[in-house]
C-alpha cells in the first residue's frame, strides 16, 4: 500500500509590511494557506481592506451586539427565564464576515448559530427574542425551539436541529435561481461536525457536478459539542475535502472579520461569473460551550481556551478601528452602553407578550389549511377542561 | 381521450403539468435523456431541457434536499425516487424538513413538491424493488400521500399533487403500471385529492383498497358476488387526506369491513383505518373489521404472489366477514 505523503504545516514567514504571508513552498506543500488579513494586534495593510469605514464601524456595532445578546441570553437561560441557549461567543468575525459579503437578494441559510446574519438581514431583535420565549410574539408561533429562527422577510431561511440538512437546500436555491435566471448566490453556514454528515457530502456533490453557485462556510469552531475537530475527519484541513467534489476550497483566519469578508465576497463573485461553488473553512473557536446544556469543563481543559482569548475577534476590530483612527475609547463605551440599552428594552417588549400563542396555533401551518383530523383533534381540546393547569 | 396506461398516464401528467407551468422540474436519477428506468419521464428531457429535467447523482437524500431548496425558491419539484425501496436515505429530508418546514417557519414557507415513486411489488423485485412505505408518510403529519390506481387516477391525481399548496408523496403501483390501460382525458385534467372512488355499489360488505391491490379487491369482489355476497368497493386514491366521509357512508349502510394492503399488517394504514371505522361506525358493525395485508416479514422474492394480499385471500376475508 503506498502511503501519502504528509503535508506539512510550516511557520509562516513575515512580509515587508510584518504582515503573515505564506511562503512559496508552503504554498506548495499547504494547498490550502490560512487567509488573514488583520493581525492578533489589529493591524491591516490598507490595500488589503476593501470595506468601508462606515461598514467597518457597522459591522463592529454588530458583533459586539450579537456578543451582548449572547451573555445576556445565557444569563436569562441560567436565571430560568428561557429554556435553552445557542450562541457565536468567539465566532462573531466569520457569521458577520461572510453574511455581509452577500448581496441583500442572496439567500442564508443557517446552521443554529448564526442569529446575528437573521439580524443583519433585519430580523427584529425583539423578534428574535419572541422566538426564544416560544410566546405569543414569535413568528415561528412557538413552534420551535429557542434558536430556531427564520426571517423569510431577509432571506434568512429556517433552521433545523439535525445537522447538515440545510447544505444541500441551499445548493437546491441556487440551483432555482439559476433555473430561473435569477442572480442569486445561496450562503450555507455549518460546523466542522456536520463536515461528517452525508448532507454535506452530497450538498458538495450535487452542486461541485452542477456548478451551483453556492457558498459553503464551514465555521470550523473546533468543536461538536464533546467532540474535537480532530476526532471529527482524519482530512488534514476542512478544506482538503472539497477538491474531491471537484469545489475550490479555501481556508481563512475565521476571528479576522476583513478577511472573511473578502474570502466571501471572491467566493460569491466566482458563483456568479459561473465558476462554481466555493467550500470556505474559517477557522475560528467556540469560546463556550456547545449550548446552554452542556458544561465544556467535562471535554475540555480551561488551558485550551486560553489562546484562542487574545484572537478574540471583537478585540481585534476594536484595535484594528482605534489604529484606524476610526473610533476612540469614549466612542466605544458609548456604543456599548446604547447596545446594552437596545437590548434591554427589546427583552422588556418580547416580555409584553402573552407567554404561548392561542391554542389554535398548535394546528397551523402543518398543511396551508387543516385537514380534517386536525380540525377535529382541535376541538377535543378546545373541549378539555382547565387544560393549561398543572397537573 | 387517450388509450393509455399507467406509465403513459404519469407521462401525459407531468408533460401537461410542465408545458402549463414552467416551475414544474423534474429530478431524479436516470430520468434525463434515459427517461426513467420506467420510461415515466420519457420525451421529458426533449422536450423541455436538461435544466427542467434533471439527472441528478446517486443520492436520494441529496435529491430531496435540494428539492426543498428548489421548493423554497419557488420552483414545483418532482423529485422521482427510482423505486419507493430507496426513499429511506431521504428519510431525513423528507420527514424532518419537507413535512415541517411550513410548521416550523411559522408559515414563512413552504415547501410544496411531489415525491414520486414506482411502488408495492409483483415485478419480482425482492426485498428492495417491492415495499409500500405509505405508513411512514401518513404517520407524518405535514405530508399528502396518493396512490393512483387506474390511468386516469394517475393523470389527474398526478396533477393535482403538483398544484397542491403542500408535499404530496405519490405512489405509483408498478405491478400494474403497464397491466391497467384506460380512456384518459387529453390536456389538462385533474382530480382533487381526499376523495375516494367508488367502484362497486353493494349492500353486504365494504372493501377499502388502493394501488395494486385495488385490482385485487374489485377481482374478489367480482367473485363474492357470484356467491351472492353484495361488495361495496372503495378506491381510497388519497391516503393523506382521507375521504372519511365516504367509508364511513359505506361501512354504516353495510355493517361490516374488509381493508386491504400490500404492506406488512403491523401498524399498516389499514390499522388506523380500523381504528377510525369503529370509533365512527361501531353501533353499525355486525362483524369484526378484517385486515388482508402483506405479512410481517421483508418482502419476499420466490414466495411473492402469496406473500400479497391477492383476491382469493381476499375472498376468503369477505366470505368470513359475511359468516360472521
Amino acid at each position: 500500500m503506498r502511503s501519502e505523503p504528509k503535508l506539512e504545516i510550516r511557520p509562516r514567514r513575515k512580509g515587508s509590511n510584518g504582515l503573515s504571508v505564506p511562503a512559496l513552498a508552503d504554498q506548495i506543500s499547504d494547498p490550502f494557506p490560512l487567509q488573514s488579513i488583520l493581525t492578533e494586534d489589529g493591524r491591516a495593510d490598507p490595500g488589503q481592506v476593501e470595506l468601508s469605514d462606515a461598514d467597518l464601524l457597522s459591522l463592529y456595532s454588530s458583533m459586539v451586539l450579537s456578543r451582548f445578546i449572547d451573555e445576556r441570553m445565557i444569563a436569562m437561560q441560567r436565571q430560568g427565564r428561557i429554556s435553552f441557549y445557542i450562541g457565536s461567543i468567539g465566532e462573531e468575525a466569520t457569521i458577520f464576515g461572510s453574511a455581509r459579503a452577500m448581496a441583500p437578494t442572496d439567500w442564508i441559510f443557517p446552521c443554529y448559530r448564526e442569529h446575528g446574519a437573521a439580524l443583519l438581514r433585519g430580523m427584529p431583535l425583539e423578534q428574535f427574542i419572541c422566538e426564544l420565549f416560544g410566546n405569543a410574539g414569535d413568528a415561528m408561533l412557538g413552534h420551535q425551539m429557542p434558536c430556531h429562527e427564520a426571517w423569510r422577510q431577509g432571506l434568512y431561511a429556517s433552521i433545523s436541529s439535525p445537522i447538515g440538512t440545510q447544505i444541500p437546500q441551499a445548493v437546491g436555491a441556487a440551483w432555482a435561481a439559476r433555473i430561473k435566471r435569477d442572480e442569486m448566490v445561496s450562503l450555507v453556514y455549518f460546523g466542522d461536525g456536520a463536515t461528517s454528515s452525508s448532507d454535506f457530502h452530497t450538498g458538495l456533490t450535487f452542486a461541485g457536478v452542477h456548478r451551483v453557485p453556492v457558498v459553503f462556510l464551514c465555521r470550523n469552531n473546533g468543536w461538536a459539542i464533546s467532540v474535537p475537530r480532530e476526532r471529527q475527519t482524519a482530512a488534514e484541513t476542512i478544506a482538503h475535502k472539497a477538491p474531491g467534489y471537484g469545489v475550490r476550497g479555501e481556508r481563512v483566519d475565521g476571528n479576522d472579520l476583513i478577511a472573511v469578508h473578502r474570502a466571501t465576497s471572491r467566493a460569491r463573485e466566482r458563483a456568479i461569473r459561473g465558476e462554481g461553488p466555493t467550500l470556505i473553512e474559517c477557522v475560528t473557536y467556540r469560546m463556550e460551550g456547545h449550548s446552554t446544556s452542556d458544561d465544556p469543563r467535562v471535554y475540555r481543559t480551561a488551558e485550551a481556551v486560553e489562546p484562542w482569548r487574545k484572537k478574540d475577534p471583537i478585540l481585534r476590530m476594536k484595535a484594528f478601528l482605534q489604529f484606524r483612527g476610526l473610533m476612540g475609547e469614549d466612542d466605544d463605551a458609548k456604543l456599548r452602553a446604547r447596545l446594552r440599552d437596545d437590548i434591554q428594552s427589546a427583552v422588556k417588549q418580547a416580555e409584553e407578550h402573552p407567554a404561548k400563542p392561542p391554542l389554535e396555533s398548535l394546528f397551523e401551518g402543518v398543511y396551508e389549511e387543516p385537514l380534517r383530523q386536525q380540525r377535529e383533534q382541535l376541538q377535543a381540546l378546545l373541549a378539555v377542561e382547565k387544560l393549561g393547569e398543572e397537573r | 381521450m387517450a388509450n393509455l396506461n399507467v406509465v403513459q398516464a404519469v407521462n401525459d401528467a407531468l408533460r401537461t403539468e410542465m408545458r402549463r407551468d414552467s416551475n414544474v422540474v423534474i429530478l431524479g436519477e436516470d430520468v434525463g435523456k434515459f427517461g426513467g428506468v420506467f420510461r415515466a419521464t420519457q420525451g421529458l428531457y426533449e422536450e423541455f431541457g436538461g435544466d427542467r429535467v434533471i439527472d441528478t447523482p446517486l443520492a436520494e437524500s441529496g435529491i430531496i434536499g435540494t428539492a426543498v431548496g428548489m421548493a423554497l425558491y419557488g420552483l414545483r419539484p418532482v423529485p422521482e425516487i427510482q423505486f419507493a425501496d430507496f426513499i429511506f436515505p431521504a428519510m431525513d429530508q423528507i420527514v424532518n424538513e419537507v413535512a415541517k418546514y411550513r410548521y416550523r417557519s411559522g408559515g414563512q414557507w413552504a415547501c410544496p413538491l411531489v415525491i414520486r415513486a414506482p411502488y408495492g411489488g409483483g415485478i419480482h423485485g425482492g426485498n428492495y424493488h417491492s415495499q409500500s412505505p405509505e405508513a411512514h408518510f401518513i404517520h407524518t403529519a405535514g405530508l399528502k400521500v396518493v396512490v393512483p390506481s387506474t390511468p386516469d387516477d394517475a393523470k389527474g391525481l398526478l396533477a393535482s399533487a403538483i398544484r397542491d399548496p403542500d408535499p404530496v408523496l405519490f405512489f405509483e403501483p408498478k405491478r400494474v403500471y403497464r397491466a391497467a390501460r384506460g380512456e384518459v382525458p387529453d390536456g389538462e385534467y385533474v382530480i382533487p385529492l381526499g376523495k375516494a372512488r367508488k367502484t362497486r355499489t353493494g349492500s353486504d360488505v365494504t372493501v377499502l383498497a388502493w394501488g395494486a391491490m385495488w385490482h385485487e379487491a374489485e377481482g374478489a369482489a367480482a367473485a363474492a358476488e357470484r356467491e351472492g355476497i353484495g361488495c361495496e368497493v372503495l378506491d381510497l386514491r388519497s391516503l393523506q387526506p382521507l375521504d372519511l366521509d365516504a367509508i364511513v357512508a359505506s361501512v354504516a349502510k353495510t355493517g361490516r369491513a374488509v381493508v386491504v394492503h400490500e404492506a406488512p399488517l403491523t401498524c399498516g394504514f389499514g390499522a388506523e383505518l380500523v381504528a377510525l371505522i369503529q370509533e365512527r361506525c361501531f353501533l353499525h358493525l355486525e362483524a369484526p373489521v378484517a385486515r388482508v395485508a402483506g405479512f410481517d416479514t421483508p418482502f419476499p422474492y420466490t414466495l411473492e404472489n402469496e406473500y400479497l394480499p391477492r383476491a382469493p385471500r381476499i375472498l376468503k376475508a369477505i366470505r368470513e366477514t359475511i359468516r360472521y
